[in-house]
């Protein structure tokens, strides 16, 4: 069975947000927002800088006081409890490890403050300093550290309180690209391993598609969309969603004909309606919007036999190894991303700059949204 | 490596510098320190002459003697002295700590467009002299002096208080010139310190307090350090300020090193005197460079 609590409304959430605002003076950072989270979820807060994903992450944490609304965990009221006293750690953006402690004196910090006694204290720093591969830098102090080891040691330290929520802010902000893929995956092993909580903020699409089991999208103080990362790729609520995950095309038109789970809408003039499949068909008559995905959209030269199929000009290639976007121009100066991939190697030499094509897609490659 | 002439020329200067104006006048104190105390024109005994040939300078260093040093040593009234000054020098230092670190801590959490007006509040009174600042507390201290009045019209007192020409008064001259010393290093180490370190406390369990003495406390010893020292040693050998302030039962080092020079006239004695005050100040200023090196290192 796959892992979904969110689908069934009988199970009680860990953290339930109910209608929070958080004002700074006249700006509205969040805006009546409520949200539930799961025990055991790996929950992504994604945004652009700016959005309130932060603000909300430190009300979860205590450090902010929601101005309205309530912030429930386990069904109890946690907004009029310090941050010393919530059973939630953080792991922070700047990891912020205590340069005159050593690693070990750095995670036992927690342990020591609730008045855990000695040995259990040695025993359970032990065993979180295996458990992130730290064993041998325990006499060390942060600044004789790399870049992922304090990393490391910043997990550790919230980890090592066995906090019913862990919070983590842009934890791998501070790492190169490459090291920050092996820690998401190193992330999602712990927070397996531990059966732990996890909200991570994040600015990262990327990051939180890999290792998120939910993602909550927000924007301006509001969510957007909560879905798990395969639903917010392929049918995204809103433009906006859609252009955050991923890479997308939006074709904007009238919708001409709606008829049951098939809508024709009007982009080009003097060309064929394009036919998208939709579960919900807006009125006809109003604007819409086709969100099209870059790998589900076919290149050719010749006019393929498919549902949809438009010519167009090409206007750039972006070679990626593995792969190739073609951005093709359309008459009325919209662009179509359309990636293949490269499975032979001299694949698709014959398409080239300022060549006439057809991109074409299938009636339900596409989303269709009205906002 | 090799040095052209001129880099040598710049790296010596430095040295020739202190070597001409503070090695020289060392010698030559110290070399007073050694002489008899004369009635003539300079008044000590024997004068440096190169004119009796090899057989003038070899006389010229049988006459030099410890005599001063041992006199120091048998006159309690000069180890008092040291340890008065030591003793003064100490307790200032403490309460210049306790409130220099306050108003370091209330700069330092102030809101930043705030900070370089506040600092600069600090430095202000280095715009004045600082003998006439000195002088200034005799108005606000003596008898009929502003903080009485101010005293008075409350009705806190009765009368009058004695406060000038007592310790007390050394002690508040002493805090009062060298407390933004105390405040400048600590407020740097204050002010650079990432906040974020006390909102992590906070969510491993610290309370408010338990914070400032785990994190706060601690990060900021380097800044605690500096000052101390910085306000330490020249507290020891302050002479204005227990003359000014302190009255005729006030005893310290530097005081005594005046009335040697200038109304004994004892220029042999005296010499010994700062001879010793130097050495007294060498143990603190090691201490302070050693800590300044490893703070250098830390980095």
């Amino acid at each position: 069975m796959t892992f979904a609590p969110w689908d069934d409304p009988a199970n009680e959430p860990l953290i339930e947000l109910r209608n929070v605002t958080k004002r700074f003076g006249a700006f509205e950072a969040v805006k009546s927002l409520s949200l539930k989270i799961y025990e055991r979820e790996f929950f992504a807060i994604l945004g652009p800088s700016g959005c309130g994903k932060t603000t909300l992450m430190r009300m979860l944490a205590g450090f902010e006081t929601p101005s309205a609304g309530e912030i429930l965990l386990d069904g109890h009221d946690l907004t009029p409890i310090p941050p010393a006293k919530r059973p939630v750690n953080m792991m922070f953006q700047s990891y912020a490890l205590f340069p005159h402690l050593t690693v070990e004196k750095n995670i036992a910090f927690g342990l020591k403050r609730e008045g855990t006694p000695k040995g259990e204290i040695a025993d359970r720093v032990t065993d979180i300093m295996r458990l992130v591969q730290l064993t041998d830098f325990a006499r060390r102090k942060p600044d004789q550290l790399s870049g992922g080891q304090r990393q490391r040691v910043a997990l550790a330290r919230a980890l090592v309180k066995r906090p019913r929520l862990l919070l983590l802010d842009e934890p791998l902000g501070a790492l190169d690209k490459k090291l920050r893929q092996e820690t998401q995956f190193e992330l999602m092993g712990i927070q397996e391993t531990l059966g732990a909580t996890f909200v991570i903020v994040t600015h990262d699409q990327e990051e939180a598609m890999t290792v998120s089991s939910r993602i909550a999208v927000m924007r301006d103080g509001e969510l957007a969309q909560v879905s798990t990362p395969t639903n917010l790729y392929e049918r995204p609520d809103t433009r906006f969603v859609a252009d955050f995950i991923g890479e997308v095309t939006i074709l904007e038109g009238n919708v001409t004909t709606a008829s049951r789970g098939s809508v024709g809408l009007a982009v080009l003039e003097g060309a064929d309606d394009l036919h998208v499949v939709t579960d919900t068909p807006p009125p006809t008559g109003t604007r819409a919007w086709l969100a099209l995905r870059p790998e589900k959209v076919s290149i050719s030269k010749a006019r393929p036999d498919a549902d949809n199929a438009v010519l167009g000009k090409v206007l750039d290639i972006a070679y990626l190894g593995n792969i190739s976007t073609y951005h093709v121009e359309l008459a009325n100066g919209s662009i179509i991303k359309a990636q293949e991939s490269n499975r032979a190697r001299s694949d698709r030499r014959d398409i080239t700059w300022d060549d006439a094509v057809w991109v074409s897609w299938e009636e339900d490659a596409g989303v269709l949204l009205s906002a | 490596m090799n040095r052209t002439l001129g880099q040598r020329l710049l790296v010596a200067l430095p040295y020739l510098w202190l070597l001409v104006l503070f090695l020289g006048p060392f010698l030559i104190v110290l070399k007073i320190s050694l002489s008899d105390l004369a009635v003539a024109r300079p008044p000590y005994t024997p004068q440096f002459d190169l004119s009796g040939g090899w057989q003038g300078v070899k006389d010229f260093f049988a006459e030099l003697d410890f005599e001063n040093y041992v006199f120091l040593t048998e006159d309690s009234l000069y180890i008092n002295a040291y340890l008065s000054s030591l003793k003064i020098a100490g307790i200032s230092t403490i309460i210049t700590l306790l409130i220099g670190y306050s108003i370091a801590y209330a700069l330092a959490r102030a809101p930043r467009r705030w900070r370089p007006t506040l600092v600069m509040l600090v430095i202000l009174p280095f715009w004045t002299s600082f003998l006439i600042r000195v002088y200034a507390w005799i108005g606000i201290l003596k008898t009929e002096g502003l903080l009485n009045q101010f005293l008075l019209y409350l009705g806190v007192i009765a009368e009058p208080l004695t406060m000038m020409n007592t310790p007390t008064a050394v002690y508040i001259g002493i805090v009062y010139s060298y407390l933004p010393f105390m405040v400048l290093p600590i407020y740097a180490t204050l002010e650079k310190m990432d906040e974020s370190l006390l909102e992590a406390a906070a969510d491993l369990g610290s309370s408010r307090l338990a914070a400032f003495f785990l994190v706060t406390l601690p990060l900021s010893m380097p800044g605690i350090l500096a000052g101390c020292f910085l306000v330490f040693i020249p507290a020891i050998g302050e002479f204005v300020i227990p003359d000014l302030l302190g009255g005729s039962d006030t005893l310290m080092i530097g005081k005594t090193l005046w009335v040697e020079f200038f109304s004994n006239r004892d220029w042999p004695l005296a010499s010994a005197v700062a001879i010793l005050l130097l050495l007294l100040l060498i143990v603190p200023i090691v201490l302070f460079q050693r800590q300044q090196m490893k703070q250098e290192i830390g980095r």
